[in-house]
């Protein structure tokens, strides 16, 4: 089947406004198009997003599929990939993005087995390079080792399938005068689509901010477990006006609740500071926090991989340099009233 | 009730600072590395044997990976498992997500009746999520990722409860269906000595690829969509200022760079 020359992004809306993380992979999807010559097409699923499709059009979408249906109104994981799958059957774009989120990371999959095309979860960059004179999307992830990356490319499937955290791309700046063609799209589903049927959705209210919205992060490592527990590290984040976060393994020995895990896997913040305390630097968690503004790290090893990404890095044990940064920050703040 | 649970085995995310990618084959490169069953699949096999002991059935696990991780096998002998499948073929080996759903898809088919697949909602070493809802399309049957409860309905329907962001959804499942868990769904059983001792008994069933009738056009490396390209260096510039006198003056420092930096 030859695919049409399309870059297409999965728009993701709530109340009436598509997300944050959708307007951002919107702004990658026109750079890459600029490069392949190909327009950004969106698909948007759900129930009544009349407003939506307009709002894609000012972050660039020249055409938007809208498949409005009321029995889609909460996210049904069958019913999307079934309506999703059967749209990229039908048109063949080149580049397919989602943004991995709830939604994101349990559709693509199953939209790519279904075409049977490649996925590449969580990039940190997309890019075009040409083989062979054709274009081939590159997506960037984390490899081992600190500083160190791999692209994954998909050469003989389309479309070219990858998801990516919100907070990876900067928000493009939206232009009101844009228009986009709206193509209604019939949902075609029964019974079958509705095995797994999802019958609530409850959100919990949010005790702090969001840590992608937080204007400071302090987040731990594993040498922070010398430490024996985290009031030392909440009092720093505190004096910085921050929030807390921490590396996988802290989050994973329940130091740290799991929505605060920053890294490939977790939050990718862009804070204006960043302080990392005992984490050693791992790609999979500097690549969380490469559009923070100041970034300052503490570890015992002066050969840590951190350093390298560190604006200032204080070589001590965290069990001698934390109370001093913390005192020092204090008072540095309260000499500035 | 027949309950089939994926599970990998996967370096020990203790070692991870020591592992790196071969510049060339740009596979893991992992000799010396310990190896460890994917924590969260032993959270999957602990909700599968509770429902064994809540409803009777049978609990079979199975694995896609080198012969050693026959030990992943045995170590879910040791929880209680019930019976064990060891994909391992050369052929298999390099394989993405969707070609991992695949080949765990047709080894379902062929060996394992089920009513309910069980898996991690992700792994350590590659994590990409993907393989619980390519498992679930490629026997046509509904999934659900990130569960924390699974609570039985009536006859062949589950209520279950997956985690988002910011909240929950509740989402009723139809009878054949596979569940990807996340780790605060319960906690896993450690294995008494007694447990230990069966695992001789049970045998561990090894199939290759022509053992599952497939083609070497279908698995693995050759197999997968997906390809790695260029391994590179690169980092976003930084200050990189180090401060390593004591705790007290290199605070101080700190402190006193970042207000000229404007960072406070
Ligand atoms: C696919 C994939 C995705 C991943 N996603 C993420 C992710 O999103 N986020 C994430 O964080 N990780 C992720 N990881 C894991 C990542 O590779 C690293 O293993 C992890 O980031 C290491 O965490 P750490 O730095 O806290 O621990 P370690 O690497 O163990 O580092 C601990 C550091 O603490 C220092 N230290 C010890 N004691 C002290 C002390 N008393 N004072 C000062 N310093 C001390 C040590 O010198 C060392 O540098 C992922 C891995 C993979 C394979
Ligand atoms: C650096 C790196 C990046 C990668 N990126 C991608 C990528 O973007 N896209 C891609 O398609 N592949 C990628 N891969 C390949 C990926 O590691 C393999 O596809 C792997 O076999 C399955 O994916 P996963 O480990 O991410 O599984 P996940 O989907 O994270 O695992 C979920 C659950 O599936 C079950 N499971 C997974 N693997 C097995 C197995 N072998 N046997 C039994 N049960 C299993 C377990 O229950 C597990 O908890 C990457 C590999 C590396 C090294």
């Amino acid at each position: 089947m030859t695919g049409k020359n399309e870059t297409w992004v999965y728009a993701e809306q709530k109340a009436g406004h598509a997300s944050k993380a959708t307007l951002q992979l919107l702004g990658k999807a026109v750079e890459l198009g600029k490069e392949t010559g190909s327009p950004t097409v969106c698909v948007l699923v759900g129930s009544g997003a009349q407003g939506v499709p307009r709002e894609l059009a000012a972050y660039g979408a020249s055409k938007v599929y809208v498949v409005d249906d009321p029995r889609l109104e909460l996210y049904q994981s069958e019913a999307y990939a079934s309506v999703v799958a059967g749209l990229v059957k039908e048109h063949c774009p080149e580049i397919f993005l989602f943004a991995a989120t709830d939604v994101g990371e349990d559709l693509a999959p199953r939209v790519a087995a279904k075409v049977g095309t490649g996925l590449t979860a969580h990039c940190i960059d997309l890019r075009i390079e040409k083989r062979d004179g054709v274009p081939l999307l590159h997506q960037t992830v984390p490899a081992w080792g600190g500083g160190m990356r791999i692209d994954i490319v998909c050469p003989k499937h389309r479309p070219q399938m990858a998801t990516v955290k919100p907070g990876v791309f900067d928000l493009p700046v939206p232009k009101s005068d844009s228009n986009a063609e709206v193509v209604d799209v019939p949902a075609q589903l029964n019974e079958k689509h509705f095995r797994a049927r999802t019958i609530e959705v409850k959100e919990e209210a949010q005790r702090e901010t969001p840590l992608t919205e937080a204007d400071a992060v302090v987040a731990v490592g594993w040498g922070a477990y010398s430490l024996g527990g985290i009031q030392c590290p909440q009092e720093l984040a505190e004096a910085v006006c921050g929030t807390l976060a921490g590396t996988r393994p802290m989050v994973d020995s329940g130091w740290i609740p799991p929505d605060r895990m920053v890294g490939q896997s977790g939050k990718v913040v862009s804070s204006r500071l960043f302080i990392s305390l005992g984490a050693s630097g791992a790609m999979h968690f500097t690549s969380g926090f490469e559009r923070a503004k100041f970034v300052v790290a503490v570890d015992q090893n002066p050969k840590a991989p951190i350093f390298q990404v560190a604006d200032i890095g204080i070589v001590g044990d965290l069990r001698e340099v934390l109370p001093c940064l913390t005192e020092e920050i204090k008072k540095q703040k309260s000499s500035k009233g | 009730m027949d309950i089939v649970v994926c599970i990998k085995q996967v370096p020990d995310p203790e070692h991870f600072s020591k592992i790196v990618l071969d510049a060339k084959t740009k596979l893991v490169r992992r000799e010396g590395i310990p190896v460890v069953v994917n924590q969260v699949d032993k959270h999957a096999l602990e909700a599968a044997l509770q429902i064994r002991e809540k409803f009777s059935g049978r609990v079979t696990v199975i694995s896609m990976g080198p012969p050693q991780a026959r030990e992943a096998i045995e170590e879910a002998f040791a929880m209680g498992a019930d019976g064990g499948v060891l994909l391992s073929d050369r052929a298999f080996a390099g394989a993405d997500s969707l070609t991992t759903a695949y080949t765990l898809a047709q080894a379902i088919k062929k060996f394992s009746p089920f009513d309910l697949i069980l898996l991690g909602n992700e792994t350590a070493d590659s994590g990409t999520r993907q393989v619980a809802p390519q498992l679930a399309e490629f026997l046509d049957v509904p999934h659900v990722t990130n569960v924390r409860t699974i609570g039985f309905n009536s006859g062949d329907t589950l209520i279950v409860e997956r985690s988002m962001e910011n909240g929950h959804m509740k989402i009723e499942v139809r009878l054949p269906a596979v569940l990807a868990v996340n780790r605060t769904i319960n906690e896993p059983r450690i294995p008494s000595v007694i447990d230990i001792m069966q695992v001789a008994t049970k045998e561990i069933k090894v199939c290759g690829l022509a053992d599952l009738g497939l083609s070497s056009e279908d698995v693995g490396l050759v197999g997968s969509p997906t390809q790695m390209a260029n391994l590179f260096e690169s980092r976003r510039e930084r200050r990189r200022e180090i401060l390593d006198g004591a705790a007290v003056t290199a605070a101080r420092q700190a402190v006193e760079r970042l207000r000229e930096l404007n960072a406070l």
